[in-house]
């Protein structure tokens, strides 16, 4: 009892002597337990129930002296039993409140007369009796430690000559048995509680800061840990809480409550005491329930929290899962082993098919963010042969005979399955996805190549030889062609990787630069480079840069471009500081004050700064390096290098540049270099390698007006335009339109494209190109068609159809293109009769069904020309079937920019009057009342328009009234927006005709607001404004005749 | 070896003695020199000069007389450049002794540093070819190859297997030095081999001092000229 008290009752923090017990699920089992054992052993023991305690249990009870009857001598306020020892004392006495019980029977009785309140007096006896036994049996035998002790006590009571030493005993014995009982019952209950540990606290508050941020989305504001420290156990607490099971406090801010300091430990998680601002140290104390984890806590603390978890659950399940996946993937190997045989059941299938679904997941996110066109390999295809290699995987140890699949096959698969790592790390920053890659191994049974014999030889060597043997094995192993999978696998296989990183760790200089040479060849191999990363030859390399020796910070600088194809690599060199010894390469002038000391393995300054800007180029794919670069002072060196005249500089050069460029605050940097001039002056270059980059940089930066107009002052458009006519080359045409189509967003810019017959020669591009050309052609013409000469000027080039016709497409990308250059095309009526023959119209009412909310609102917006300018509109409208009510209910959307776009097409659908009354049938008017309360001046505005159109039919005026529309539009008076303003009061003019939207509007200020419209210059908002004044007016007029007459 | 230290400690002392000597003798054969070595600048040539007077122990007036014995050479090449190879040592110092009268006179003292301190590719490699006996036609055999390779492997279980390890090295070395195939390493072999690729400059075993060595002799040698320069 003693012991279970002691070890696992939960106490309050507070220590001992006052302490309480707290109220969890686990104390109060003990408590029922003590109970019951108390309760039943008038029955069970009736003899050891006689047994007067040393000392009486004493302590503060609630009942009243009334409670006890018979067997009780009851008086005032006190209570004697009956019952007394052999001193003739009485076993129970009451002076309320204090009760003092000295046996167990009259305990027993005591706890049925409690009744309801049984629990509340146990948990009062325990608390102020901390040491009951010590009570019950005397101090001589305190709480028992263990069993030895225990012996020591019936030791004890053998030797005494007391008389009472065998109820002593068996008494010392049944104490000991409940204690025994206790322990059990609580391990039994603790193990019903998932036990936390560092790791999974960890891995979930990662999680949660995942899906933490501003926003309505977000499950949580923030999640902060309260101390960055983080002990070597995994723990954060103190190590004086520590001892308490705590592993970490976290700050949480959820949406809907106020910030919450919360521990972490592993018994659970709990709400603390918090942490004062002055206060370094946390309010330890609990303050709540335990909960079994984070997120069940939260989730019962926020509801926002349990609201937005449940729409992110799948993702966050599926992260988690993931992360598991991961976290397990070490003991899984082994495991696998012993595991495969056991269940070779249906567990196994289960568990076969879980991988595969994670790697279709994997595969499918990644190919998701690319628009590559070099991934439009058949994703069935890939997913088919994944499933394949994992099936071989997992199935070798299991059936033998599969394994018969010949090496040529397996290495087939190997290839194809790494080839879209390769262009996806290699294409765009956005495709960081850093997955791990199947594993081969070579089987040690399978037919191994002569080389990797020979390789095996040489390594023997590298690992046992001095320096002469070390480097003759080195330059051997260069004339194996180490471009080949075979070999590269060879060296990693038979530990060559470890020796040959180690290397780079001596002081050998002949064989640091031998075993870098070999590093550089192999790490083209992507699952070498995780070797590598894996094996820690990163920090090594980076600290390589350090070196005098230029040779070596080349092939160091050369080595990381090729590690760092993968995010944890970047992620390790800018860890180790590598992106400041990179940009320091660029430095050629500094670099050329070397020591005296000449060397045989020098080479040109200018090698030094390729090679970093190489490196460079490799690690500016992740972000947080872009932001490395730019505080290292990169900006200048690239732009100062970017005035050679090398084109082996200027490649990696103007990659990194284009990297970087894909954010907006680098583009400030380099338009603030002067950057731009000597892109454009590469254009001109004869390498096309460079051309492609160096249009592509200016695509990134295009974004911007001032870049636009840079490009066009240097002469770029030029170059560009002539670059069109070579479309061998995909991957350079593709960035060449999408540099043209970023600079045509700029007017002037498209004088001169028309100048350059580049549109001509744009529409030729717009068949038999990958969608990536065909996304910038497509989009390059619809800013063109912006103006009505190359409207007309695409027509006739015979532009309208292929557009049409890539109405069809799925690729988003390109048909938020493609709608927006037909919208633009359908504002000259004879185009539009052309889009309408070849039923364009009928596409881009299909495409307001696409999922995405883009494609929507470009497809809204381009049938508002195509319903203007078509002949017989309201017919060619009605002649869709379904698609009025389509029209309609998009303005249940949540997104901005489709509600603006599909009011602008209800505003020209409403012009047709039959067309009017069925989207009224179809509750245009509600659903538009409910949009009014906005303050998106562009959906305010077309919203405005569309009010104003659908006034025109039936009783809708009033409805809008009804529906409390008039209000809302009175304050966008108040907007900034010229536009808005005349759209809102054409939209009032129209409501004014209906009495009560007067009133309405005259009680929200609008006369005033009118007024000051009316000396716009622009004139249709002058003649609304004084139109809606005008019937106000009138309205007021009347009102008085009726009230004099 | 202490005695270099010394030697070496000491030599600030004999240059204030050498001062009042005969300067003119000295600055005679520091001209004489620099005609014939370039990498070295003439304050640098005298300080070799006096290094080597004092290895060469003569205190009297004639400078640059006589020479550095084998065993005195062997020393400084194993204290001051770290060498060790006994076999290699001994064909550095016939490398360095050109007229072959088993001493290092002064002036091939001062054009064998020059080759160590500052030599261009194309003289280490010559020098190189001369310490493994390739100069003019003559060629390296396997068996030389072996005894020059022999102690190039951590010494394994038994002295059968290092052997054979060594005879496995041999066949390596000769595969990738052998341009013409006919199992022996000529002069022309070398010659192209190590242009294809530095790194075999010293194939057969090391022979030029490491770069950190060369920088703390300069720094010992030149001790003057660098202190007299602040």
């Amino acid at each position: 009892m003693g012991v279970a008290l002691t070890r696992s009752a939960q106490w309050t923090a507070a220590g001992h002597g006052t302490g309480t017990l707290e109220i969890t699920p686990l104390n109060e089992a003990i408590l029922n337990e003590i109970i019951m054992f108390v309760e039943s052993f008038i029955y069970k023991h009736p003899q050891e129930a006689k047994y007067a305690f040393v000392e009486p249990l004493e302590w503060t009870t609630e009942l009243d002296a009334s409670a006890f009857q018979s067997g009780y001598v009851v008086s005032d306020s006190t209570v004697k039993s009956e019952e007394v020892d052999k001193n003739g004392q009485p076993l129970l006495f009451l002076s309320v409140p204090q009760i003092k019980i000295r046996s167990f029977g009259q305990l027993s009785r005591f706890l049925y007369i409690a009744k309801g309140t049984k629990l509340k007096e146990a948990q009062a006896c325990i608390e102020a009796n901390r040491d009951p036994v010590v009570k019950i049996l005397g101090s001589d035998f305190g709480t028992m430690e263990d069993d030895s002790a225990a012996l020591n006590i019936l030791d004890k009571i053998t030797k005494d000559d007391d008389p009472e030493r065998e109820i002593k005993m068996k008494l010392a014995i049944l104490l000991k048995q409940l204690d025994l009982h206790l322990l059990n019952q609580s391990l039994k209950h603790l193990s019903l509680e998932i036990h936390l540990n560092p790791v999974t606290v960890k891995r979930h508050i990662e999680l949660l800061k995942r899906f933490s941020g501003k926003g309505e989305e977000t499950v949580l504001e923030s999640i902060e840990y309260t101390s960055d420290y983080e002990f070597s156990n995994g723990c954060r607490a103190p190590p004086w809480r520590q001892i308490y099971g705590e592993i970490c406090y976290v700050l949480v801010k959820p949406h809907d409550v106020e910030t919450l300091c919360i521990t972490c430990s592993a018994e659970g998680v709990f709400l603390n005491g918090g942490k004062a601002d002055d206060e370094r140290e946390i309010n330890y104390e609990r303050k709540g329930e335990i909960y079994k984890d984070l997120v069940t806590f939260l989730k019962e603390i926020s509801a926002k929290f349990s609201e937005n978890m449940s729409k992110q659950e799948i993702n966050f399940d599926e992260e988690q899962q993931k992360e598991k996946e991961q976290f397990d993937a070490a003991p899984k190997k082994e495991e696998a082993a012993t595991n495969h045989k056991a269940r070779l059941g249906s567990d196994k299938t289960t568990y076969q098919k879980n991988h595969i679904n994670l790697a279709k997941t994997q595969m499918t996110k990644r190919l998701e963010p690319s628009l590559n066109w070099k991934t439009s390999v058949d994703i069935k295809d890939r997913k088919s042969l994944v499933k394949d290699s994992q099936e071989e995987k997992h199935g070798t140890r299991l059936d033998k005979t599969r394994t018969s699949i010949s090496p040529g096959r397996a290495q087939l698969l190997r290839k194809s399955i790494e080839k879209p790592e390769e262009i996806i790390s290699e294409s765009s920053s956005e495709s960081e996805e850093d997955e791990e890659p199947v594993d081969h191994r070579q089987e040690a049974n399978a037919d191994l190549p002569s080389e990797y014999w020979q390789i095996q030889k040489l390594v023997k060597y590298l690992k046992g030889g001095n320096q002469t043997a070390t480097v003759i094995a080195l330059c051997s192993m260069r004339d194996f062609n180490l471009a080949q999978e075979t070999c590269q696998l060879a060296i990693r296989d038979v530990g060559g990787l470890e020796v040959l990183i180690n290397l780079l760790d001596t002081d050998e200089v002949k064989c640091k630069i031998g075993s870098l040479k070999i590093l550089k060849e192999i790490s083209h191999n992507p699952q070498i480079r995780r070797s590598i990363v894996d094996l820690g030859g990163l920090p090594i390399m980076v600290n390589i840069l350090d070196s005098p020796h230029k040779s070596l910070k080349c092939l160091a600088a050369e080595t990381i471009a090729n590690v760092a194809k993968f995010r944890r690599a970047r992620r390790a060199v800018r860890q180790h500081g590598g992106i400041t010894k990179l940009v320091a390469l660029l430095d050629c002038a500094k670099n050329s004050i070397e020591p005296a000391q000449s060397s045989l393995y020098e080479t040109r300054d200018v090698e030094v700064a390729r090679c970093g800007a190489l490196a460079l180029w490799s690690c500016s794919k992740s972000y947080a390096n872009k932001e490395a670069i730019r505080k290292a002072g990169g900006f200048p060196l690239l732009a100062r290098l970017l005035k050679t005249s090398h084109e082996d500089m200027l490649i990696p050069v103007v990659g990194t540049l284009q990297e970087c460029a894909s954010e907006e605050n680098y583009r400030a940097s380099i338009k603030s270099e002067r950057i731009i001039e000597n892109l454009v002056k590469n254009l001109n270059s004869e390498n096309e390698q460079l051309q492609e980059h160096c249009a592509m940089a200016i695509y990134q930066c295009a974004e911007d007006e001032e870049t636009r107009d840079l490009v066009r002052l240097h002469g770029g458009l030029k170059p560009l335009a002539s670059l069109l006519n070579n479309t061998d080359n995909k991957e350079r045409l593709a960035a060449v339109t999408g540099a043209i189509w970023k600079c045509s967003i700029s007017k002037e810019n498209v004088t001169k494209f028309r100048e350059y017959k580049a549109i001509e020669t744009l529409v030729g591009l717009l068949t038999d190109q990958p969608e990536e050309v065909l996304v910038n052609v497509v989009g390059a013409l619809g800013e063109c068609c912006q103006e009505y000469e190359n409207r007309v000027l695409v027509r006739r080039c015979g532009g309208i159809q292929p557009l049409v016709n890539l109405l069809v497409g799925i690729n988003q990308a390109l048909l938020v293109n493609v709608t927006k250059a037909v919208g633009a095309c359908a504002a000259e009526p004879e185009s539009m009769a052309i889009i309408d023959r070849l039923d364009g119209v009928r596409l881009l009412w299909s495409l307001l069904k696409n999922p995405h909310p883009d494609v929507k609102a470009s497809a809204a917006w381009a049938l508002c020309p195509c319903i203007e300018n078509a002949k017989d509109a309201g017919e060619m409208v009605r002649s869709f079937v379904g698609g009025l009510e389509l029209v309609v209910n998009l303005l249940k959307s949540d997104n901005k920019e489709v509600l603006a776009s599909v009011c602008a097409a209800i505003t020209n659908i409403a012009k047709d009057q039959e067309n009017l009354a069925v989207i009224t049938d179809h509750g245009v008017v509600p659903l538009l009342s409910k949009l009014a309360n906005t303050n998106n001046d562009k959906l305010r505005r077309h919203l405005a328009e569309a009010i104003s159109r659908c006034c025109m039919w039936g009783r809708n005026r009033v409805a809008f009234g009804e529906h409390k529309a008039v209000a809302p539009l009175v304050r966008y008076l108040k907007s900034n927006d010229t536009n808005v303003h005349r759209a809102t009061a054409q939209a009032l003019y129209q409501l004014s005709e209906d009495a009560d939207n007067c009133i309405t509007m005259h009680e929200n200020g609008a006369v005033k607001l009118l007024l000051d419209m009316v000396g716009s210059p622009d004139q249709d908002l002058q003649e609304a404004a004084a139109g809606c004044i005008s019937n106000i007016r009138r309205l007021a007029l009347a009102t008085e005749k009726a009230r004099y007459t | 070896m202490p005695r270099l230290g010394v030697v070496l400690s000491r030599k600030s002392k004999c240059a204030e003695a050498t001062l009042d000597m005969d300067q003119k003798t000295l600055n005679k054969l520091v001209e004489s020199i620099s005609k014939t070595v370039k990498s070295f600048k003439k304050s640098e040539i005298e300080c070799l000069i006096q290094l080597f007077d004092s290895l060469v122990g003569k205190t009297d007036r004639r400078f640059g007389s006589c020479g550095i014995d084998r065993n005195t050479f062997r020393r400084i090449l194993h204290s001051i450049f770290g060498m060790t190879n006994d076999m290699l040592m001994n064909r550095v110092f016939f490398a360095f002794d050109e007229d072959n009268d088993n001493y290092i006179n002064v002036k091939e003292w001062v054009k064998g540093l020059s080759v160590f301190l500052r030599g261009t590719f194309e003289e280490k490699l010559k020098f190189c070819s001369e310490v493994y006996y390739l100069n003019g036609d003559g060629y390296i055999s396997r068996e030389e190859i072996f005894d020059m390779l022999k102690n190039s492997l951590s010494q394994q279980s038994s002295e059968e297997e290092t052997d054979e390890g060594v005879n496995e090295l041999v066949d390596i070395t000769l595969k990738k030095m052998d341009c013409d195939n006919d199992g022996k390493v000529s002069s022309a072999d070398f010659t192209k081999a190590v242009r294809e690729d530095r790194l075999l400059l010293e194939v057969f075993g090391p022979c030029l001092p490491e770069a950190k060595n060369c920088l703390n002799f300069e720094a010992l040698a030149f001790r003057n000229i660098m202190t007299s320069r602040f």
